[in-house]
């Protein structure tokens, strides 16, 4: 058996504690000792990656501590396990974490001033703990690094200006909620199944046929629940969009990407590995609702994000109405939505970190992410813009991004479970995106102010000096990983059949229905 | 607004009375908590695998040993965010004056506190490291012991604490506790083990494997509880004076 | 009405235990969702948090059962073992496994672990909002939350107009020192004129959207009358002074 996997975890870890033991004689040292960490991480990510893909049974165990399930119960230590979906998760939390923490380099320096040693030990203690999430097999250990994360989270938010402590102590309130929540049905599930281990506990539940068990259910809804604060889905979201517009550039552009998505693969390997999927789609009233709260989520947002001023606010809205999409592709209850949700997942990943990075710069470079100080950037950083809107054409969903194919499969499900309410919402929430983004692009391109009167000369004149449009691009610590990210949303959607291969053959082992009766 | 969060309340409520009624009832030996695979083998086989008489320690810093590494991570992680969210903060209020307390150390404490201190560090030593057979380990041990500073903080001033502790060496300290607890997990790895598979330090120390489970716990814990010291006092100095690290209270 | 079987006996009898958390748990949750104070609200975690905690140890309690830690005639490896294997001159083997019913003998050990877990995640939940706390009262002078989020609300309308301002400001004093032409001054005159009352008009736009985005804490966005809040503030800073002088 080989070690890569806790390789993932323990690089991050032992960086950040460097970072911290180092960090009071050199501050210089933290950016190349974190980089080093990720890119090491990294490298044991995709070792884990290939070895789950090369095993017989498509993942790897390991069970820290020795305690092997030949020798002892099942449950008796803690198990690292990477399925494809796990260790495809753990590459896209790795990975975000590498291209971020290359980009952190000026905004750190500038934002958190003499803090630098402990920014960067949070920063990647937030990593450890993703990745952790993305590859623990243990009910508890999955909150401890939940805890792990929204902890980091709120330092790293709380380390910027007033505004971001002012909001938050509402994320506080509502994270310790959701994880307490969390906390209490794993509890439950424990109290009538005497085991931790996600594994275990669908053994024992399919076992004794517990579907009908109240405290099951009970412990089914708390836990959705508190993944569903987690995850800011729709009336619960109340915590993200102030955290993540007043945060210091670096923690948004790592957070916005990672946390949200992570708890929906959390919410998916809840739905699929600890309570199992006849449990989950079957036997309650959930999969009535469910769908419907996604539609109204999606809407919501969508026209929140309409409503918004600031770039990175309006991001924020995106990604609540995001988590709209995949929390549908999952209770839509079938193969393309599973498929479609997982996918959506790695994809928006990518495409948010893009975003949050362009935001990031031109933030940087003019001080302010509101729509009129837009006026003229194309000129001014064309590189950057291309890989903002990138980024933005996959929100939308233009081939051949990444963010086309995700929402083709999830389209795609919807059709196929005839959830035509999900499908329409799904297209309306498109068409908000397109107005979003060209509204963008024509601030960017044209000199046409908000009420939509011309204030250059026409023919390219967008009424600025030339000093204001004059080439000034971000500095290459920051635009490289823009760029790299970019040309990853591009890459993910030309080989997007890859993805979907090892995403189908992890769900081959679960069943779902496809729709299709090929008899 | 009121009535809506009362309703809310009220919803969780029902709902988690729901589930109480198919509840094992209050301490029913036949729980499927109590009688399942896990919990018989840690109550039958902790004394064979491990040579620890205390299965509380044995399960938490041995078999679920993993997740008392994050915990202490979870503790380093509190006392970094608090000090950095403290430290700074761009428009700084000056100090309102009501909150300035002038006062001479009291004779009658300081000298009390004198006597008790040592007494306290002493008995956190005795916790830590015999939790083994005792309640009691690497928290309980490092609660006290940062207790005992802060009790000079509290009875002097945070400057006569600071002294004989710097914050500075308070993170150097915390971080070592998690070198210490990460860096025993590597040691066995290194010698052929899965990660914190203590057994395998036997191949080092002159002990039986199961000795060497219970020598590892103790190094653990020691670990433990250098971070714990460290961060509840750094977490008092930084709240207690607003992250200033002057005067308190 | 308590006699076996009914559900007085099953929830309030048997299952005391269980519904005691429940109702610590609703306290907690009630305090941090509808409390107006900052520090309530924590009170309120703390006490959440701890219903959870009494609810893991619950699960743990064993009838007829001991704590988990091996008395010397149990243990494997203890004295006692030792020294009857001496005695019987049967030397065994190795250290065997407790057998069934002496297994019945010993609590659960597993929850209290997890629970130890959760304190500790607990008081570093608990420090860390605290300096929020701290850090929020030093900005912006309040741990009330409605002070608070009208105190928000303000910043961030200013903020939201500050751009604008700040172009037209900039770009005016640089086109002058420039001595530009006639026309094009007038032009930049005509421009900076309009844009008063636009700004004005955002800054209300923006106001009225407020309400909508959810601020932090929408769940109890509740408006009291304006006098309680400052006689509220008052009578505090009356007691933290005299909290103080009873200190020194």
């Amino acid at each position: 058996m080989s070690d890569h996997i806790v390789w993932i975890v323990l690089f991050p870890l032992f960086g950040a504690v460097f970072c911290a033991l180092a960090g009071t004689f050199s501050k210089r040292i933290c950016y190349p000792v974190s980089v080093f960490s990720m890119v090491c991480s990294v490298w044991a990510s995709v070792q884990t990656l290939i070895e789950s893909t090369k095993s017989s049974t498509h993942e790897v165990s390991y069970i820290l501590g020795g305690w092997t399930i030949e020798l002892f119960p099942r449950g008796v230590g803690i198990e690292f396990r990477a399925d494809l979906l796990g260790a495809l998760i753990t590459l896209v939390v790795t990975g975000v974490g590498l291209i971020v923490t290359l980009y952190s380099y000026v905004p750190v320096q500038r934002e958190t001033p003499a803090k630098e040693p402990m920014y960067y030990a949070l920063f990647l203690l937030q990593i450890t703990g993703l990745a952790g999430i993305a590859l623990t097999g243990d009910a508890f250990n999955l909150y401890v690094l939940i805890e792990v994360a929204a902890l980091t989270g709120y330092g790293l938010i709380a380390m910027g200006s007033n505004r971001a402590a002012a909001a938050t102590f509402n994320y506080i309130i509502l994270g310790t909620i959701g994880a307490s929540l969390y906390l209490l049905g794993v509890g439950y599930l424990y109290l009538k199944t005497g085991t931790l281990n996600m594994v275990g506990i669908r053994e024992v539940i399919e076992a004794q046929s517990m579907y009908d068990s109240p405290s099951i259910q009970v412990a089914f809804v708390l836990v959705l629940l508190g993944i569903l604060i987690k995850m800011a889905f729709f009336p619960l979201h109340a915590w993200l969009p102030n955290a993540y517009c007043h945060a210091p550039t670096t923690t948004s552009c790592l957070l916005a990407p990672l946390v949200t998505k992570v708890m929906i693969y959390v919410m998916i390997r809840m739905v699929l590995t600890v309570f199992g999927v006849e449990f989950s789609f079957q036997s309650t009233w959930w999969t009535e609702v469910l769908p419907w709260l996604v539609v109204v989520a999606i809407v919501c947002a969508a026209v929140m994000a309409l409503a918004q001023r600031e770039i990175k606010k309006m991001l924020a809205y995106l990604i609540v109405a995001e988590v709209g999409y995949m929390v549908g592709g999952v209770w839509i209850y079938n193969y393309y939505g599973l498929i479609g949700s997982i996918f959506h997942v790695i994809s928006d990943a990518c495409m948010t970190l893009c975003l949050f990075l362009g935001a990031g710069i031109i933030l940087e470079k003019c001080k302010t992410t509101h729509f009129d100080g837009l006026r003229g950037l194309f000129a001014k950083m064309p590189l950057t813009m291309i890989g903002f809107f990138v980024g933005g054409f996959s929100i939308i969903g233009l081939p051949p991004t990444c963010g086309f194919f995700s929402k083709w499969y999830l389209i795609t499900g919807g059709m196929v479970s005839e959830r035509w309410e999900y499908m329409i919402t799904l297209m309306f929430s498109t068409m908000v995106m397109v107005v979003l983004f060209f509204r963008l692009i024509e601030r960017i391109h044209l000199a046409v102010d908000e009420s939509g009167k011309n204030l250059g000369k026409g023919h390219g004149d967008l009424g600025l000096s030339n000093e204001q449009t004059r080439f000034d691009e971000a500095p290459l610590s920051m635009l490289i990983p823009l760029l790299i990210a970019a040309s990853i949303v591009l890459i993910v959607g030309v080989y997007n059949q890859d993805v979907v291969d090892q995403i189908e053959v992890f769900l081959r082992k679960y069943d779902l229905p496809t729709g299709v009766n090929y008899k | 607004m009121k009535k809506a969060a009362f309703l809310l309340v009220l919803v969780i409520g029902l709902l988690l009375a729901l589930a109480v009624r198919d509840f094992p009832a209050w301490g029913d030996p036949n729980a499927p908590a109590s009688i399942s695979p896990v919990a018989s083998h840690f109550v039958a086989s902790t004394g064979v695998d491990t040579e620890v008489p205390n299965m509380v320690t044995a399960v938490l810093a041995d078999y679920r040993g993993f997740d008392t590494m994050f915990e202490t991570v979870v503790v380093f992680i509190a006392g970094l965010a608090v000090v950095s969210i403290l430290r700074g903060g761009s428009n700084r209020r000056t100090r309102d004056r009501e909150f300035v307390v002038d006062f001479e150390p009291d004779l009658i404490v300081t000298n009390t506190v004198r006597l008790i201190v040592p007494v306290i560090q002493i008995f956190a030593f005795y916790v830590l490291a015999h939790g083994h057979v005792s309640p009691g380990g690497g928290f309980q041990g490092g609660v006290a012991m940062g207790a005992s500073f802060i009790l000079i903080a509290l009875s002097w001033d945070l400057k006569t604490a600071l002294v004989r502790f710097p914050l500075e060496s308070c993170f150097t300290v915390a971080a070592l506790g998690i070198v210490i607890y990460a860096g025993i997990g590597l040691l066995s790895m290194a010698l052929g083990g899965e990660f914190l598979d203590y057994a395998h330090l036997s191949q080092i120390l002159p002990v039986s494997p199961e000795m060497a489970r219970y020598h590892a716990m103790l190094g653990v814990e020691i670990g433990v509880g250098f971070t714990v010291t460290a961060i509840m006092y750094a977490l008092y100095a930084s709240l207690s004076t607003d992250g200033r690290m002057q005067d308190g209270l | 009405m308590f006699e076996d079987g009914s559900i007085f006996n099953q929830l309030l009898v048997e299952r005391l235990n269980y519904f005691i958390y429940v109702v610590l748990l609703l306290i907690g949750l009630w305090a941090m969702i509808a409390k107006n104070n900052l520090i309530k609200k924590l009170i309120g975690m703390s006490i959440f948090q701890t219903a959870i905690i009494l609810f893991y140890v619950s699960i743990g309690v064993k009838e007829g059962a001991t704590i988990p830690i091996y008395l010397s005639e149990h243990d494997p490896h203890g004295t006692h073992a030792r020294d009857e294997s001496n005695e019987t001159e049967n030397p065994v083997s190795g250290p065997q496994v407790l057998e069934a019913s002496l297994v019945a003998k010993y609590t659960n050990p597993l929850p209290h672990v997890l629970m130890l877990t959760a304190i500790v995640v607990g008081v570093a939940t608990l420090g860390l909002a605290l300096s929020v706390c701290l850090r929020i009262y030093r900005a912006y002078g309040t741990a009330e939350e409605d002070e608070l989020l009208e105190k928000l609300e303000k910043e961030d309308s200013r903020n939201a107009v500050l751009p604008i301002r700040q172009k037209s400001r900039r770009r005016f004093p640089v086109q002058k020192s420039r001595s530009v032409t006639q026309s094009k001054t007038v032009r930049s005159e005509e421009k900076s004129v309009p844009q008063k009352p636009k700004s004005n008009r955002r800054r209300k736009t923006s106001t009225n959207a407020e309400p909508q985005i959810p601020q932090s804490g929408s769940l109890n966005k509740e408006k009291k009358d304006d006098q309680k809040p400052t006689r509220a503030k008052r009578t505090r800073k009356a007691s933290s002074r005299k909290s103080k002088g009873d200190n020194s």
